[in-house]
């Protein structure tokens, strides 16, 4: 091999570009390591299952916003996950139409949606209506967020299903629905286990869609109408706040928060790699 | 000699391209009919217009007639799915359910139809199993995975698949092109049994397979029929040049 | 004589069947989702009347905001999305273009796959983590360690002149660039993998070295592609909430310094919505959170038209 030139070159790029890499790990790095090494000290089952207490007063910890977390983004569930699949599933099995492209075509463009513009949705929409920061409101913003990112990745994965399984239900004389239905829908299911698992993940991150509609709540969840807090915002409120105190305790539920994001996520590849090509 | 299936003036499309040209041919009962011809001769699509699978095509239409015990089944009152019901298919390729096991790979139609029995649901495994002569190969393994068999097992399986919905005709779309000649030779064996009960209609590619196995030979050319006759007077002695050309290997 | 067209569709739908109820079942919550999208403007247009009618167009264009005197200029938060996000892009489509380039064409095969899963895990964390990080972390680290070379370098552009705190609106940019990245690369790096192969080969059987081969055969083919990366990734710059409102200062001041505190509009809103006292007040908010959309929508439509062209044509995506 002749070290020319242009082998040079070839090498300053591939180092470049790999260095582009290496320092965009960085910064993942970093947040990992720092909300590891500054939350691990305040977490204690005290930390996961008590609620807060006031400034200054040792003690307390996020149960109650654990609690609304999975309240909160349980009603988006409710309400994301059947719109979003089976729009996904007209969108595969039906949509060869214009209404269908326009419709797969809203639901990208959707999936850009602002996140805090979903929540003043929520505000205007449900909170307004109702007269009062709730749960159901911070779960209906959040759907937003999820039901075009649900409804793509169902869209995506049935198409994945090759036409010779279709052809080999209908052939048995299975209606076309049930064929979608139990056939189709179960062939495509790890891809949308996947979509919806990644989906969740994502929406239990969420602040600026809870901070007007869920609102925040110091003490245990006490209605699906009444303000509800949830891990995201009081990790906000705390942060934001002059208490070192307090910061800790920012640390420590970002700590919780990211642990049960990663899990979600390093979780739905694994499952996925093993079930493919199966 | 009795015909299960006569097809009159049968003509298809895909979008404004015609690919069959008026089809008038008789299928026999309790025969094996096998369709020869080159690639993109229309073959295929002629026998999946024979259980109105033509149609799920985006874009594909057909017309004619296709008397089944004297029934069209393109009659505008008949429902397609119970067609299919009736007129079963093998694929090119083995397509079992991939997230099925065997069991349920043979009874999906069963289930899907409503039945729920499980007594029945067993006996007919066990039965169409037998019928598609896998069930010894499987029988201990029903739970398995449909897609964890050997390609030829796999179309056997497919084959147990459709004769668990008890159709009355089998349509095989050049059911061995993807397999080794040792599975190949067991499914020919198996399309000499079934024949017995059922009504076969096999699309080869191969033609030592339509002298092996078929009783009757339709030869297609640009998706016109040719030459259709027993097996033996078509290999033989065609009547048609171009069918001469053909099976002796002039082109194709 | 018996002509039939036949659709398999149309012949389940002459009667009541499984079949239809199905599909009309799933075409309704498909219609759903137009339904969100026109109820998502319907109600914020509809909320945000009465600051509409209050100030007209000069609400873009006029820098007060005074909620004791009820004086609202959204021009202030205008420029604070746009310049927070332009500093964004800045940096960060140097190097989602360089982590595109790397992970699709010269990075070995083996750390192909796993580098991009880590690279698109930083877009999983919580914007609120990235803000809590930013405000303890990576603004001390730009006080001290960044700005003081910039000033000294750099000082004599107005862009580089003031005092430094930390929260600014060059932390605010640099923490948008990290939360761009994983998307605006992630989307370069599949419109690159668009480009046939035989492209790459034929460079590649002339004697090209890998990065001519990217150069001469890959880059031109994908650039409308890597448009639209870079313009998907302005799009979440411009909506991003949490991490930029904890670290940018929020102040509703236009400054030319890079080193001063701005807002944005998502900040705005996110910090004052709550206590929004006043009908004018709330809705002004509200046309604020109405402009982030219809600038949201626009980019999106732009950027999915300009991926989704090359993604059908080169047939990266089945359609």
């Amino acid at each position: 091999m002749k070290w020319n030139k242009r082998k040079i070159i070839d090498r300053v790029m591939s180092t470049l570009t790999a260095a582009c890499v290496v320092i965009a790990i960085i910064p993942l790095l970093s947040i990992l390591y720092t909300v590891t090494i500054n939350g691990i000290s305040a977490v204690s089952l005290d930390f996961l299952t008590q609620i807060p207490r006031p400034v200054g007063e040792a003690g307390g910890g996020l149960g109650n916003a654990i609690e609304g977390t999975f309240i909160v983004v349980g009603i988006a569930c409710l309400i994301g996950l059947p719109v979003g699949i089976l729009s996904g599933v007209y969108l595969s099995e039906y949509g060869q139409n214009r209404f269908g492209r326009f419709v797969s075509f809203v639901a990208d463009v959707l999936t850009g949606t602002p996140s805090i513009v979903a929540g003043m949705f929520g505000y205007t929409f449900i909170v307004l209506y109702f007269g009062s920061f709730s749960a159901i409101a911070g779960g209906v913003a959040l759907s937003v967020l999820m039901i075009p990112i649900v409804t793509r990745t169902t869209e995506e994965s049935l198409r994945l299903v090759p036409g010779s399984i279709k052809e080999a239900s209908l052939a048995l004389g299975i209606p076309k629905w049930k064929t979608t239905f139990y056939i189709v829908l179960s062939t495509a299911r790890s891809g949308i286990i996947t979509g919806a698992l990644l989906s969740i993940a994502r929406i239990s991150g969420e602040t600026a869609p809870l901070l007007f509609t869920s609102f925040g709540n110091m003490f245990w969840a006490n209605g699906l109408d009444k303000p509800i807090s949830t891990m995201p915002v009081q990790i906000y409120t705390y942060a934001i706040t002059p208490f070192p105190d307090w910061h800790a305790k920012a640390w420590a539920g970002a700590l919780v928060l990211i642990i049960l994001i990663l899990v979600l996520n390093i979780g739905v590849r694994f499952v996925t790699r093993r079930k493919y090509g199966v | 000699m009795q015909n299960k299936i006569t097809i009159k003036n049968l003509n298809a499309w895909f979008g404004a391209k015609q690919v069959l040209h008026d089809i008038d041919i008789g299928i026999e009962k309790n025969g094996i009919t096998a369709i020869i011809g080159p690639s993109g001769c229309g073959k295929s699509t002629f026998i999946r217009c024979l259980n109105r699978m033509h149609e799920v095509v985006p874009y594909a239409k057909a017309s004619g007639k296709v008397l089944v015990d004297d029934r069209d089944i393109y009659d505008s009152d008949i429902d397609p799915v119970e067609i299919r019901r009736r007129i079963g298919m093998v694929f090119q390729k083995p397509n079992p359910f991939p997230t099925m096991s065997i069991r349920d790979n043979v009874v999906a139609g069963l289930k899907l139809g409503g039945l729920k029995d499980k007594k029945i649901l067993d006996t007919m495994t066990e039965e169409s199993l037998k019928k598609a002569a896998l069930w010894d190969e499987v029988k201990n393994d029903l739970n398995k995975s449909g897609v964890s068999l050997s390609g030829g097992q796999q179309q056997r399986l497919c084959i147990a698949r459709a004769l668990a919905v008890e159709p009355e005709v089998i349509l095989f779309d050049e059911p061995c092109s993807a397999l080794d000649p040792i599975s190949t030779s067991k499914i020919e064996d198996l399309m000499l049994e079934l024949k017995e009960k059922y009504t076969i209609v096999i699309v080869t590619h191969n033609m030592q397979q339509a002298a092996r196995v078929s009783d009757h030979t339709a030869f297609f050319l640009y998706g016109k029929l040719i030459e259709f006759g027993e097996t033996d007077q078509i290999f033989k002695k065609p009547k048609e040049k171009s069918t001469e050309d053909y099976i002796i290997g002039r082109f194709g | 004589m018996d002509r039939l067209k036949l659709s398999f569709f149309r012949s389940s739908r002459s009667k009541l069947s499984g079949d239809f109820i199905f599909e009309a079942v799933v075409g309704l919550f498909a219609l759903g989702i137009l339904i969100l999208a026109f109820l998502l403007f319907r109600e914020l247009f509809i909320e945000s009347g009465l600051s509409r009618k209050t100030f007209g167009l000069s609400f873009l264009f006029t820098s007060t905001w005074d909620p004791v005197n009820e004086i609202f200029g959204a021009l202030p938060f205008i420029f604070g999305t746009l310049v927070s996000s332009f500093l964004a892009l800045l940096i960060a489509v140097p190097f989602s273009l360089g982590i595109a380039i790397y992970l699709s064409e010269l990075a070995p095969e083996k750390l192909r796959t796993p580098l991009s899963f880590i690279i698109e895990l930083l877009a999983a964390i919580p914007s609120v983590i990235i803000g809590l990080w930013g405000i303890f972390i990576l603004a001390p680290f730009i006080r001290d360690y960044l700005a003081p070379p910039l000033s000294t370098y750099l000082g004599f552009l107005p862009l580089f002149q003031g005092p430094m705190y930390g929260l600014s609106m060059l932390t605010g940019g640099v923490i948008l660039a990290i939360m761009v990245i994983p998307i605006t690369s992630s989307v370069s790096r599949e419109v690159i993998m668009t480009v046939p192969t035989h492209q790459r080969e034929a460079a590649l059987a002339l004697g090209a070295t890998g990065w001519e081969t990217t150069r001469i055969a890959v880059l031109p083919y994908s650039r409308s592609g890597i448009f639209g990366a870079v313009i998907l990734g302005f799009g979440r710059a411009i909506g991003e909430t949490m991490a930029v409102t904890m670290v940018i200062g929020n102040s509703p001041r236009i400054s030319e310094s890079l080193f001063s505190p701005s807002y944005t509009m998502a900040s705005v809103i996110a910090n004052e919505f709550v206590e929004a006292t006043s009908k004018l007040y709330v809705s002004s908010l509200i046309e604020i959170g109405f402009l982030l959309l219809v600038i949201s929508v626009i980019i999106n439509v732009a950027a999915r038209i300009l991926v989704w062209k090359l993604l059908k044509v080169e047939g990266g995506k089945v359609a």
